[in-house]
């Protein structure tokens, strides 16, 4: 959708697509050629030329997401925990490392391969750039990582364990991943995914990241920063059903949406929007909605609820964290992002399914991941007042 | 606070199935046998790579269908976490009465099947097996172990370098200090072939690639081994002083060398890594031991066998308290501190 909040919020607002033709690797023998792919800048002018090219895709989309993050709260760096999800880390690096290596020949750039492809070797690097020193934590809980980090930089946070923490998440297109999804007949083969309708056929990949800084409300007062929101909660859990199926009635999603509610104090028609998972997949879908009315009950139809994937693509590692910063937007500039591209609505659907962008009072706001291997994580926001 | 212990260790090494086999081939100061990994190139001789393997052996795993198209990781991480458990915690655990979070730690991840399903990529991705494709991502391990004990807690998977280890352990202290599990199962598989085991030999030919998986349990309590502290791992940046990162880890955690402290260290018999423990620790007067001497390079699984050396050693009377340190190779120096308060 473009680089920044700016770009973000624009683009949501006006219901675009963003998906292109995938020209970063060879797709002419997939089954879809389409994806959300990213329009990045050549260079950064706080980065310098050789950190900047040994940086995969991925970090940089996620150094330019966490520098805005930083900025936004009034940081140039400083002493805290990293906390990043991944789930591809830098695999267009590892490919380049296979081809060489089944080619025979030269081990030319090999070493240089190998180390940046590592995620840690790969953050640090994010982590210098930014000036940010502190541990750092790599969560790859598959599509739910970046989720995971911001709310596991919120209970860091909130137990005292640190003042700021910076955390979130990120994944880039990579040929392995866009074949492996292939491979499950899991994309949509006509390239765009129609989350919530009758007749979904699967998702689309994208590539993004999200970050934010998770502090306490003290800390950022004290230095004149007006919060976008606050994080109420965050409950994550395991769908041991199947290795890359949800339980069909949501269980596991019933139990993080539930228990994030009640550690919020909040019923769920207080939540002014869900940013659903909503892949477009089938059974994704299907769990997702039951999960939802099985938790709103008799206010299943008050609840408003969109899957920016159908704008975006499945950011996969990141898809948690930019899903997270999405609502923070809802909240800040007060309105819905859409279910865009839906026919007919799922009958499954029973919840306010929003189709179209709206202008909207927007104080609350809920995202849900769910990954393979049945990472699940809800994560529940609120408005702060701006002074 | 609630005091946490280490309650039980699993290990699947190349000594063997079990933490008895691999303690034989540490406390006899050996090494097993080496294995070769051959490969053929598009151009160019065969390429010949060295490793430590985990002996073939037969299965001793639960039917479980989510363990019947496995890759190796996910073997030795199944079986590591059984034996840690025990029988009576898994009935437990099978009952409802005790809830397993699940933290699996890891730098190399499925290589078998990325590098299967990559190869299949390469060839024609149009037919490449839906199949390998799912075992492919970093969290499948610890999906299959969370699947296996029908444990719905909380499971996570992290990635670094061979200290990830502790940030696992530090995790599962959280999850312990709050309450969302009884137990957590810490435990930090790896596998090789030759795309990981030749990639390891680019930083010295010295190094012997090796595999398999390291559990470790926690629950609060005082049966067991106590985890004494937990430090944040110092960073290394490029040109960082590793002897001033070692030294300012112990410092932070309380840990020191009274006599009666023994050190588990990262040492792996190749000089240029070996220098930073060896200048830091040469005048460490308590009991010794260096688990990758013998055992090889396996990142992550290497350190989880340093902590289970360091248990075991302190349940035979070795020593009153253990420092367990690892040098990783390009992310943090990290450890813990274990043993009698």
């Amino acid at each position: 959708m473009g680089c920044g909040l700016s770009e973000n919020s624009t683009g949501f607002r006006e219901g675009r697509l963003a998906f292109k033709p995938v020209d970063l690797f060879d797709v002419s023998r997939q089954r879809v050629s389409t994806a959300g792919q990213a329009e990045l800048p050549d260079s950064l002018p706080y980065v310098g030329r050789k950190e900047w090219s040994r940086m995969d895709r991925g970090t940089r989309m996620a150094l330019i997401s966490a520098r805005e993050a930083l900025e936004a709260a009034g940081l140039a760096g400083g002493e805290m925990p990293v906390i990043v999800g991944t789930s591809a880390i830098a695999m267009p690096i590892g490919e380049q490392y296979y081809r060489q290596a089944v080619e025979g020949g030269s081990t030319r750039g090999q070493f240089l391969r190998v180390e940046t492809y590592q995620a840690q070797f790969q953050m640090t690097a994010m982590m210098r750039a930014l000036k940010v020193r502190g541990p750092l934590r790599i969560i790859s809980n598959a599509c739910a990582s970046g989720a995971n980090a911001i709310g596991q930089a919120y209970q860091m946070v909130s137990e005292g364990k640190a003042e700021r923490v910076l955390a979130g998440g990120y994944d880039a297109l990579s040929q392995l991943v866009f074949a492996g999804f292939d491979s499950l007949q899991a994309l949509s083969p006509s390239g765009i995914p129609r989350p919530f309708d009758a007749a979904r056929d699967g998702l689309a990949i994208g590539e993004g990241a999200g970050f934010v800084v998770v502090e306490t409300l003290e800390s950022a007062k004290s230095r004149g920063i007006d919060p976008v929101a606050s994080i109420l909660a965050y409950a994550s859990a395991t769908d041991i059903h199947h290795l890359t199926q949800p339980h069909p009635e949501g269980d596991a999603a019933l139990g993080t949406m539930t228990r994030a509610t009640r550690q919020a104090g909040l019923e769920p028609e207080q939540i002014g929007y869900i940013n659903s998972h909503g892949t477009g997949t089938p059974l994704n879908d299907v769990a997702e909605a039951r999960a939802i009315a099985r938790w709103a009950g008799a206010s299943t139809g008050r609840i408003r609820v969109s899957s920016t994937k159908s704008s975006i693509g499945h950011l996969l590692g990141g898809a948690g964290s930019v899903e997270s910063v999405l609502c923070l937007l809802a909240m800040r500039d007060q309105f819905l992002p859409a279910s865009l591209s839906v026919r007919e609505v799922d009958p499954v659907v029973e919840f306010d399914l929003v189709q179209q962008p709206r202008e909207a009072v927007v104080t609350t706001a809920m995202t849900n991941s769910f990954g393979f291997g049945g990472a699940n994580a809800t994560l529940i926001f609120q408005k702060e007042a701006q002074s | 606070m609630k005091p946490i212990v280490i309650a039980g260790v699993g290990a699947v090494s190349p000594a063997g199935w079990g933490v008895d086999a691999m303690m034989g081939v540490v406390d006899s100061d050996t090494r097993p046998e080496l294995s070769e990994l051959t490969r053929e190139r598009k151009s160019g001789p065969l390429v010949v790579t060295s490793v430590l393997k985990v002996p073939a052996a037969k299965s001793k795993l639960p039917r479980n269908p989510r363990l019947r198209r496995v890759s190796p990781i996910s073997k030795f991480a199944a079986t590591a976490a059984i034996e840690a458990l025990g029988d009576d915690r898994i009935e437990r655990i099978a009952s409802g009465e005790l809830r397993l979070g699940v933290i699996c730690a890891l730098m190399n991840g499925c290589v078998n099947y990325s590098n299967r399903f990559f190869g299949e990529v390469v060839a024609d991705p149009s037919v490449a097996s839906p199949i390998l494709f799912p075992e492919t991502v970093f969290n499948a391990p610890s999906s299959h172990l969370s699947a296996m004990f029908s444990s719905t807690a909380p499971n996570d998977t992290l990635l670094g370098d061979s200290g990830e280890l502790f940030t696992a352990l530090e995790l599962a202290t959280e999850w312990l200090q709050r309450g969302d599990c009884d137990g957590v199962l810490v435990v930090a598989p790896e596998e090789i072939d030759w795309l990981s085991s030749e990639a390891l030999k680019l930083y010295s030919k010295n190094y012997i690639p090796a595999e398999g998986a390291a559990a470790i349990y926690l629950e609060p309590g005082d049966s067991g081994t106590p985890l004494l502290s937990i430090p944040d791992p110092v960073s290394l940046p490029p040109r960082e002083n590793r002897v001033g990162a070692i030294r300012s880890l112990i410092t932070a955690s309380g840990a020191m060398d009274d006599g009666d402290t023994l050190l588990s260290d990262s040492r792996v018999s190749v000089a240029k890594f070996d220098q930073p423990e060896n200048t830091a620790f040469s005048r460490w007067s308590g009991p010794q031991i260096s688990v990758k001497k013998s055992l090889g390079e396996a990142f992550v699984a290497s350190a989880g066998f340093q902590v289970i050396a360091a248990v075991r050693r302190l349940e035979a009377g070795q020593a009153k308290r253990a420092w367990v340190n690892t040098v990783g190779g390009n992310e943090q120096v990290a450890g813990c501190w274990i043993g009698q308060h």
